[in-house]
């Protein structure tokens, strides 16, 4: 079923059932008037919306030479997973790497390298680098905030990673 | 433990204790796990769907992550135990929906729940009641640990643990905290709150998840990035930066609301009550609807007739689903109408 908005005639894609004396009242709005009427509840943004925008931002064409990559691994198109949002297996990450990496970035707010845990059994180079990593993110971290107690210390724990 | 047996008691989500629990209902940590060698479940075929869900079931019990865990196996369940575990936010609704082999595991205190072959192989969940994040997030890297020990999951050096997609690669975490915000709604201050929530990289949804409304002004507030900051920094920028501040703001605009509209507040907590116990016919919404407005009362010590674990208990056992269970048979939504409205009376004459 599709609703448009109640208040212009854009697409509703916000419905609300709201309850008031008993009477139930159903509301379809759009993005911008749901923001405006301050009813918004509004869910992360959707992967096909940040596959929009992307193709929208970067033209077709450029996204063309994207759209042909395949992976070896489990077969599947660039341009399938643009349909679906779903990717088929761990080894699209590099297959699609083009096409992801701007796509990653824009969906995690500018980042693109894991800082995190690590799983035990990773080799110690690897573990190394991500703990390496999370120093200096935690560094500028308390730069920022002016804690320079911390950060002295922090400096002190990327020094004796740097050799170890 | 089966399924029966939970019926009769609260679930974790409201069981109405923890930090903060006059505006913080429940905190949830969840982790995103896919196993190496193996394609995500786009790509599975029905046995490999069928191995990952009888391999990842056989580690988690050899795991003993808990003293009781149960199994359900959910295309073998029929839909009302599907909806039944919605209702106790043991798994998603997508989970409840699909069509292909996946189950779920859980405590049987039910505050760890982990999903099979949902989006991901693995879906860990930690449940708390209350603002308990650092519980939670203590709790479910002591399960990731444990299952560590048994299963490889896919890593890359760059994005960290993969994911079926990309809005959840790196730390595969989701934190968030299900609020009670009725003062900030009748304030009209709401918008505020999603503002400041869509500045700090914070998404706000409904009671049960994604693309279902706000019901009852409880709103589910969770972080939208996963990569590019720690485990321990998203629950810190979560439990720091935003989430204090809008217990702030709801705990103020009922101070204000509680000094300047003292007869307004007394008035719909006693209308709210007067409707739940009059009703001869009350759908779903509308008792969430009226138990928010009595669950506020409450909080304000305007309606002391009540108490929390009441409204928690009717909030619950009044659910499509759990009320079908009480009463061991599918009912058609009319028939589901009366039949609440008679187990709601019933259950206010006895306080
Ligand atoms: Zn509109
Ligand atoms: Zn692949």
């Amino acid at each position: 079923m599709k609703f448009k908005c109640d208040k212009c005639s854009k697409p509703a894609t916000i419905h609300l059932t709201e309850i008031i004396d008993g009477e139930k009242i159903e509301k379809h709005l759009c993005q911008d008037c749901a923001a405006t009427e301050g009813i918004t509840v509004k869910a992360e943004v959707p992967i096909s919306q940040l596959l929009e925008d992307f193709i929208l931002q970067t033209g077709i064409e450029a996204t063309a030479d994207a759209a042909e990559a395949t992976c070896e691994v489990c077969g599947m198109k660039f341009s399938e997973f643009r349909n679906a949002g779903l990717l088929g297996c761990p080894n699209d990450y590099d297959a699609f790497e083009k096409g992801l990496l701007p796509l990653v970035e824009r969906a995690q707010e500018g980042a693109t390298q894991h800082i995190g845990k690590v799983p035990h059994n990773a080799d110690d180079a690897q573990k190394r680098q991500t703990a390496m990593l999370r120093l200096q993110a935690e560094l500028k971290g308390a730069i920022t905030a002016e804690n320079y107690e911390r950060a002295a210390v922090l400096r002190d724990q990327i020094k004796e990673l740097e050799n170890a | 433990m089966n399924l029966a047996d939970l019926l009769h008691r609260p679930t974790e989500w409201l069981r109405g204790t923890g930090a903060i629990n006059d505006v913080v209902i429940s905190s949830r940590i969840r982790l995103a796990r896919n196993l190496v060698g193996m394609p995500f479940l786009t790509r599975c075929s029905e046995e490999q769907l069928h191995e990952v869900e009888h391999r990842l079931k056989k580690k988690i019990f050899q795991a003993r992550m808990a003293d009781d865990v149960a199994y359900v196996d959910i295309p073998a369940s029929g839909e009302l135990d599907r909806k039944f575990l919605v209702e106790r936010h043991l798994i998603s609704r997508q989970h409840a929906e699909g069509s292909h082999s996946r189950g779920v595991t859980f405590s049987a205190n039910e505050t760890m729940a982990i999903m099979i072959n949902e989006e991901d192989h693995l879906r860990i969940q930690i449940l708390r009641s209350g603002l308990e994040l650092d519980e939670a997030i203590a709790e479910i890297n002591r399960v990731d640990q444990l299952l560590e020990e048994q299963l490889d999951f896919a890593f890359h050096r760059r994005y960290g643990y993969l994911t079926a997609c990309p809005t959840n690669v790196g730390t595969g975490l989701r934190v968030s905290v299900m609020a009670h915000l009725p003062a900030l709604k009748m304030t009209g201050e709401i918008e505020k709150v999603f503002r400041a929530a869509r500045d700090m990289r914070l998404a706000i949804r409904g009671l049960y998840g994604e693309g279902t409304e706000a019901t009852g002004d409880f709103f589910q507030i969770s972080n939208q990035t996963t990569l590019g900051r720690s485990e321990h920094q998203i629950i810190k920028d979560f439990s720091t930066q935003t989430i204090p501040h809008i217990i702030d703001y709801e705990r103020r605009a009922r101070h204000v609301l509680l000094k300047e509209q003292t007869i307004a507040i007394d008035d719909k907590a006693h209308r709210a009550l007067a409707t739940l116990h009059a009703a001869k016919l009350i759908s779903s919404e509308e008792t969430m609807y009226l138990l928010s407005l009595v669950r506020l009362g409450i909080h304000l010590g305007r309606c002391n007739k009540m108490d929390i674990a009441t409204v928690n208990e009717l909030f619950l056992r009044t659910q499509p689903a759990h009320l079908q269970k009480i009463h061991n048979r599918t009912m058609e939504p009319r028939e589901r109408a009366e039949a609440r409205a008679t187990y709601i009376h019933k259950r206010l004459d006895a306080v």
